[in-house]
């Protein structure tokens, strides 16, 4: 209706450009009017920015043996008695630098939580999407392996899958797949949201009319799922990984904080707080609560900026 | 005094970049115990004016000028409070879909009993008489029965009779209806009507009909108003209007409606109508790609020839056998469609006609009976290849034009799917050549191409869809209710390009409506359906003089008979 006049010179037919696309859309505009959206998205960039430029950004490098030395252990944060301006945020007991901890461990936490929610999403799309699109006993039989799944809690698949690797590989290599163990217990424990959210959208979109005509065609069941029905069932999608990133960060935490997860060698936000945990009480508070804000402060921005995105994506809420 | 005066009525909606006027300067009068007509195609504004009236237009509309009169009382004014006081008590309210409107969890005995508590001083039982009196008025049998059910024990026409009787609870002055009888069914419509008609008269009660049905303004309507873009441009008494329409817009829009008294060869071209974009470019059919590799096996006999086809689905599962229930929503229809010929089937809701469109195009497995396309059975068929070749030879066009298209593709992948599928062009270069001259040729123009599909109207969306229906070059098409979810005026320019299509390319097509006069306008040999079985089969004017079944009979004595219409622009077939 209202279109006409915001085109510019290069006629009515010319599309405009994607940027210009992008600041003229409604959902750019509920950006800008939501200021604690704005807020958030810029508190999670430059959380983002100096997770995964650490190396360049932390003033020390914390793991770097030759660097660190005993004799600055336990540090206290800057405007405390017998602080090291070399280190804002003090030391920990073996004297590194906590904010290069925090920086670094906090790189740790995003990737764990990056992929572990890409690999529920990818897990949970693809087994909803067959399960909506075939229906019947194969959605039966994905649905009830789905209830069951939801009756674990994630870190009872994690102590599971981590006792089980041990097991297994013995606790030698426990460095190289500790990483990989809180990935893919995080990823189990999370598809079945995804399925569930993707098998309920693909069951109204196969009745659309456009499903219909693709098999009027002749196009196989496999090219319409991926081709036709994925592109229409992923604003949901969206919603529930930017949230869910959020939450694995937040299990990734714990479960490092329980000792399942991340080793000392390569500590994440939530082995940062486990060490920290041990001098709580004698004092030197700030090993554990400087890693703890700073995860509260990550998963606080990143959920602000899912709440949003869910009400922009949601129609009946605009 | 007349009930409703509305004075330069102006409706605007502030949005973000500019305000968008829906309705400006409406001037209407309707006098007790007659019926007004706004007739109107979407967009129009004609509902805005209707929820103007009834204070109850949506968030962010307001009347930015103009005044509405309620038996001389001004009513835009008024607070909130006494606007809803107004609303069920002064002015009732019948809305167009009666599976929605009715409350499903209160009986309907409950709902009227406190409509009307809510505005008379009545008791209980007094309360409870009226609604029974009003039951039985509305022409529900065994109304003190009745009144003790829920909604979904009512059929559709039986709710709107619910509906009717509650916008009647306090004996308003003045009724509006939006849409009344779009969501029923033809048989349905034509006793509803009359019941609108009966009890406005009877009543004393007056009238505004909102609708876009030309036949609904024929059959009931004392005045019509006829409005365009938010603009009234013809206001009169009905038979006046529609006999000899002054403004071109309602001389186009009277033009475009199918009659089912005359069949006529084209829709005229008229101005006013939405144009679908870029003018046609006409391309060469005999040697152009869409023209060639037609040369199918001519078909011995029929082209397409069904025989006792069945289909039955199972509505409630049970591992015992005994348990099981079925619907038959086909019950052994046969019928055959020669090479070239265009076979309609008509039918009301839930006859099986859609059905059976998808059981020729392999949607649905029948469980009975066989069809045959051009010599091959399709029910036999299972090498992949054969079946292949056999979708490529048939396609659809659907109903709902903003469903069938994938919105998340470009409008140019869309129509090169099918050609790519089947590889049916040899380079990249040439599909998108194809791609380009399909959109030229149902008049969108190339650029269309690189567009999504909710950048088109609903008229410009039916028009990919038959380019993409033809990318496969198809010889057989099928178009289930191809034009229901339109304008009568874009309607008119899709049958004709329909239509032009047939013709150039030698289609066959089987064409699905609810619409008598679509079909007649489109066949040459129409199927009647009901229930599932197929009643009669006719030559399209043997069928409209002199029907055989009863059931045809009654269909064509329900249509809202046209001929108060100006027959002007218009040339016989």
């Amino acid at each position: 209706m209202s279109d006409v006049s915001s085109k510019d010179a290069k006629g009515p037919d010319a599309p405009p450009g994607l940027v210009a696309r992008i600041i003229d859309s409604d959902m750019f505009h509920s950006f800008l009017r939501s200021r604690i959206t704005v807020l958030a998205a810029i508190g999670t960039l430059i959380l983002f920015f100096v997770a995964f430029f650490a190396p360049l950004v932390a003033p020390h490098d914390p793991f770097d043996l030759a660097s660190v030395s005993i004799l600055d252990a336990r540090v206290p944060p800057f405007w405390m008695e017998f602080a090291d301006p070399r280190f804002p945020l003090g030391t920990d007991d073996q004297g590194r630098d906590i904010i290069s901890a925090i920086f670094y461990g906090m790189r740790i936490s995003l990737i764990v939580g990056f992929c572990s929610v890409f690999l529920a999403a990818a897990l949970g799309i693809t087994l909803g999407l067959i399960a909506g699109y075939m229906g019947g006993r194969v959605d039966a039989v994905i649905m009830r392996i789905a209830d069951i799944q939801l009756t674990f809690p994630a870190i009872l698949i994690a102590l599971l899958v981590d006792g089980a690797v041990h097991g297994i590989f013995g606790t030698l290599n426990r460095e190289v797949f500790s990483f990989w163990i809180l990935i893919f217990s995080i990823a189990l424990s999370f598809w079945v949201q995804y399925a569930r959210t993707v098998r309920g959208s693909t069951m109204v979109e196969k009745n659309k009319e456009y499903v219909q005509a693709a098999r009027v065609i002749g196009i196989p069941s496999s090219t319409i799922m991926i081709r036709h029905i994925l592109p229409n069932v992923t604003g949901p999608v969206l919603v529930i990984a930017t949230i869910n990133l959020a939450l694995a960060i937040v299990t990734e935490a714990t479960l490092s904080f329980l000792g399942v997860g991340m080793p000392p060698t390569q500590p994440s936000l939530g082995t940062l707080i486990a060490i920290g945990n041990d001098f709580l009480y004698s004092g030197e508070w700030w090993i554990a609560i400087f890693p703890g804000l700073a995860l509260a402060l990550l998963v606080l921005n990143v959920n602000l900026l899912g709440d949003w995105l869910r009400d922009a994506l949601n129609p009946k809420l605009r | 005094m007349s009930v409703l005066q509305i004075k330069d009525l102006k409706v605007e909606f502030p949005g973000r970049k500019s305000t968008f006027v829906a309705v400006e300067g409406v001037n209407l009068k309707v006098e007790a115990g007659k019926i007004l007509g706004v007739v109107g195609e979407s967009g129009a504004g004609k509902s805005t004016v209707g929820n103007a009236v009834i204070g109850l237009l949506a968030e962010p509309g307001r009347i930015a000028e103009g005044e509405i009169y309620l038996h001389g009382q001004r009513i835009d004014s008024l607070p909130d409070k006494q606007k809803r006081r107004l609303r069920g008590r002064k002015i009732g309210m019948i809305f167009q879909d009666p599976l929605t409107s009715l409350d499903p969890l209160q009986t309907v005995e409950s709902q009227l009993v406190e409509t009307i508590r809510t505005h008379l001083a009545l008791s209980r039982d007094e309360a409870r008489a009226r609604a029974i009196e009003l039951i039985d008025a509305v022409g529900i049998p065994d109304a003190p029965e009745r009144i003790k059910q829920y909604p979904h024990q009512f059929s559709g026409g039986m709710r709107q009779r619910v509906v009717i009787a509650l916008a009647l609870c306090a004996e308003p002055e003045l009724v509006i209806a939006d849409e009344p009888t779009t969501a029923l069914d033809v048989s349905i419509q034509a006793q509803i009507l009359e019941l609108m008609k009966k009890l406005c008269a009877e009543r004393n009660v007056a009238m505004l009909v909102i609708t876009h049905d030309m036949g609904v303004i024929a059959d009931i309507t004392d005045h019509v108003a006829v409005m365009y873009h938010g603009k009234l441009v013809e206001y009169g008494e009905t038979a006046q209007v529609l006999g000899h329409p002054q403004h071109p817009y309602t001389k186009s829009l009277i033009s475009a409606v199918p009659r089912p008294d005359i069949r006529i060869e084209r829709f005229p071209v008229v101005d006013y109508i939405e144009k679908a974009g870029a003018p046609i470019r006409q391309i060469d059919i005999a040697t152009h790609w869409l023209g060639k590799a037609r040369a199918y096996d001519k078909a011995e006999g029929p082209l397409l020839k069904i025989s006792e086809l069945g289909m039955r689905f199972q509505v409630a599962g049970s591992i015992i056998r005994s348990r099981r229930r079925y619907f038959d929503a086909v019950k052994k229809v046969s019928f055959d469609i020669a090479e070239g010929e265009t076979f309609g089937l008509v039918g009301e809701s839930g006859s099986g006609k859609s059905t059976i469109a998808r059981l020729i195009t392999g949607l649905y497995h029948p469980t009975g009976g066989s069809i045959r396309f051009a010599g091959q059975e399709l029910t036999e068929l299972s090498n992949r290849k054969q079946i292949l070749a056999m979708r490529r030879q048939m396609q659809m066009i659907f109903q709902d034009p903003f469903s069938s298209l994938n919105a998340r593709m470009r409008v140019r992948s869309i129509i090169a799917e099918p050609i790519k599928f089947h590889r049916l062009a040899s380079s990249g270069a040439q599909v998108r050549q194809i791609v380009d001259d399909l959109l030229d040729h149902v008049g969108l123009g190339a650029a269309a191409g690189e567009k999504f599909p909710h950048e088109f109207s609903g008229g410009q969306r039916q028009r990919i869809s038959i380019a993409r229906a033809l990318a496969t070059r198809p010889r057989f098409l099928i178009c289930d209710e191809p034009t229901s979810a339109l304008d009568v005026s874009i309607q008119a320019q899709i049958l004709n390009l329909l239509k032009d299509l047939q013709q150039e390319l030698g289609l066959t097509m089987l064409f699905i409506s609810h619409d008598l006069a679509v079909i007649r306008q489109m066949c040459n040999r129409i199927g009647v359906m009901r229930h599932g079985e197929l009643c009669e089969v006719a030559e399209c004017d043997a069928l409209f003089e002199t029907p055989e079944h009863p059931y045809t009979r009654e269909l064509l004595s329900l249509m809202p008979s046209l001929e108060l219409l100006s027959t002007e622009n218009l040339e016989t077939a």
